[in-house]
């Protein structure tokens, strides 16, 4: 304490106390300021793209460019089919990962695998994009649901395992023995009682997953591409909802415009949507699980 | 219970060879670990690919330019003239930005969560902030483009006839710009500063708090000169992955920054970044030293990233560990 503190106490109180305030306030204003960001966001989105949302963006196909109207129905069939393949990629190997890492890890391989799941969990989306880009449609020489579904079946992969993992070992150890002490092998034990007893939480963590990669845009840039017509099969061309909103937004046009905010809008409440209803789901079984 | 040990529900061996086997495999745990261990091995197997696929394709363009790839500053598809350099910049400056807006901000609110808010109200507005980060980047970059570059257009122009004088604000405005990329940028990586760093400063353990009251400190003191030193390993961690996922962050990037490949000295002005150029150009790139000169920005934005989020987890490792002993 400086000669002057001592001096002049109530003045050096008033000091700190106006700069508590203060620093107090700010940190209020920086949390109002964050939490508005979203509640504008959902705002802004509802208020646009709401309006101008009609039937015929759900059944219709886009129109050639420069007439008005038409709809969206291929990029939201497209986004369903990524959505499909991504999920057979991303989740049997997310899962089976998990249940190692829960039930048989141990050591240094665990170790090793959980620091690659989450530097790869890390890797720019559109680094997955050109690695799906290198290993399919470079030699098929052609853009295809396939390619666009692998790399978001890849990005699906870190977070399938680590929710899997954290769901299982959720499950207390007492079902474990309860199970092994009637004569189950391990792996029955897993299969039959832990699995089952983690189910809401692993099939959350698959929705909340999906909910992730739906809104991915830049690995499907030049892995799915994009489509104006619907894409039969597996091995074409397909649109999907975020690189149509990123065409769209992009263009000189202001009908495109208006249907990216509804494309946006639809995007953004079933992404949103899947978030809250898996938050309940956790909140209501998640201590059940503990 | 359908699921009867199977221990008991096996039949009797009576084949020889085929039913000892057969009764192994009820058994099963050597196959449920070589299943289960085999998809995690495959994780790894992944990145290594990635990596290998990254190196493989870039050969041409490595070969052809070299280290100098990283410093040259001509784009030119045209004449097959490729330099990553403006790019680079772009990302840094954009990611820079996003940082100092983001930074404060984020960890403010983080302490406000933590440290003041009654738990009702922390946890429903981490709620919403969590929320945030699942908004998908093209939607912040729609509204990039309609709602914030208009309001920015309307700002900026006057603050910048006052501070013109600086070389970082010179210039005209158009909207699009390194500017508008980095506050962009800041919205996006402000979920997870907050979310992270409110999490380390609750578990901050509180008796640490209870001190610095007790010595007669303020609270604002108390969070300021203990909780958060306290946390700062933690705190830094989370400001490492969000960073890294800026540098990553693509589709808001490209919508916004102006998709110019020049070096502009001020933020004003557009510009372009590392993932922005692979996003525009990569499906159109023809010839393989093009597509090699794009995949080789991917191996370089790749490393970069990897880098800055291993160094993250192990500050994160290192605070998780220090909060259990």
């Amino acid at each position: 304490m400086s000669p002057s503190m001592a001096r002049n106490p109530p003045w050096n109180r008033i000091r700190r106390k106006s700069v508590n305030a203060i620093m107090l306030t700010l940190t209020g204003i920086c949390t109002i300021f964050a939490a508005g960001i979203l509640v504008f966001i959902l705002g802004y989105l509802f208020v646009h793209g709401a309006r101008s949302l009609n039937w015929n963006f759900f059944t219709k196909l886009p129109t050639p460019v420069g007439e008005t109207g038409g709809g969206m129905a291929n990029a939201i069939l497209g986004s369903a089919k990524l959505l499909l393949v991504a999920t057979f990629v991303g989740v049997p190997i997310g899962f089976l990962g998990g249940v190692y890492l829960a039930e048989f890890g141990g050591g240094g391989f665990s170790f090793l695998v959980r620091y690659v799941t989450d530097l790869l969990n890390g890797v720019p989306s559109i680094v997955m994009g050109i690695f799906a880009f290198t290993v399919i449609v470079l030699p098929q020489k052609h853009f295809s649901t396939l390619a666009g579904g692998l790399a978001l079946g890849i990005m699906m992969i870190p977070i399938a395992i680590r929710s899997s993992e954290e769901f299982l070992r959720n499950v207390p150890l007492a079902l474990r023995e309860g199970s092994m002490a009637l004569g189950a092998s391990k792996s029955r034990a897993i299969w039959s009682v832990v699995i089952p007893a983690a189910k809401a939480g692993l099939i959350t963590g698959i929705m909340l997953n999906l909910a992730r990669v739906a809104g991915e845009t830049a690995p499907l840039l030049f892995t799915a591409f994009g489509n104006r017509y619907w894409s039969p099969g597996w091995e074409q061309p397909a649109a999907s909802l975020p690189v149509m909103i990123y065409t769209y937004a992009i263009s000189p046009y202001d009908d495109w415009h208006q249907q990216a905010w509804s494309a946006g809008f639809v995007l953004l409440a079933m992404v949103l949507g899947v978030n809250i209803l898996s938050r309940i789901i956790l909140a209501q079984k998640g201590p059940a699980l503990r | 219970m359908s699921a009867l040990p199977s221990a008991i529900d096996t039949p009797p061996a009576s084949g020889g060879a085929a039913a000892a086997f057969w009764k192994r495999l009820r058994a099963g745990d050597e196959i449920a670990i070589a299943v289960t261990f085999l998809s995690a091995l495959t994780v790894i197997l992944v990145t290594a690919v990635l990596v290998f696929e990254l190196y493989r394709k870039s050969a041409i363009s490595r070969h052809a330019f070299g280290w100098s790839f990283l410093i040259s500053t001509t784009w030119d598809p045209v004449s097959g003239t490729f330099g990553a350099l403006p790019f680079i910049y772009g990302t840094l400056v954009t990611t820079a930005l996003a940082m100092i807006i983001g930074i404060p901000l984020g960890v403010g609110a983080a302490i406000f969560l933590a440290e003041l808010a009654p738990p009702l109200l922390s946890s429903s507005l981490s709620f919403l902030i969590e929320l945030l980060a699942a908004v998908p980047s093209v939607i912040i970059g729609l509204l990039g483009i309609f709602v914030m570059i208009p309001i920015l257009q309307q700002i900026v122009p006057p603050v910048q006839d006052k501070l013109s004088w600086i070389p970082i604000f010179s210039g005209p405005f158009y909207g699009v710009s390194l500017f508008t990329a980095g506050v962009v940028l800041a919205i996006m990586i402000l979920p997870f500063i907050i979310s992270i760093s409110r999490e380390v400063i609750l578990s901050v353990p509180n008796d640490q708090r209870e001190g610095a009251l007790a010595l007669g400190a303020t609270r604002w003191e108390t969070t300021w000169k203990v909780v958060v030193p306290y946390a700062r390993k933690g705190i830094a961690g989370s400001i490492f992955l969000a960073l890294a996922r800026a540098m990553g962050e693509t589709m808001a990037v490209t919508m916004v920054v102006g998709n110019d490949p020049k070096i502009a000295h001020s933020l004003m002005a557009p510009g372009y970044s590392i993932a922005a150029v692979i996003a525009n150009e990569f499906a159109e790139a023809t010839g393989d030293l093009y597509q090699g000169a794009l995949i080789e920005l991917g191996l370089v934005l790749f490393g970069v990233t990897i880098l800055v989020n291993g160094a993250a987890r192990l500050l994160v490792m290192s605070t998780e560990k220090k909060g259990t002993s």
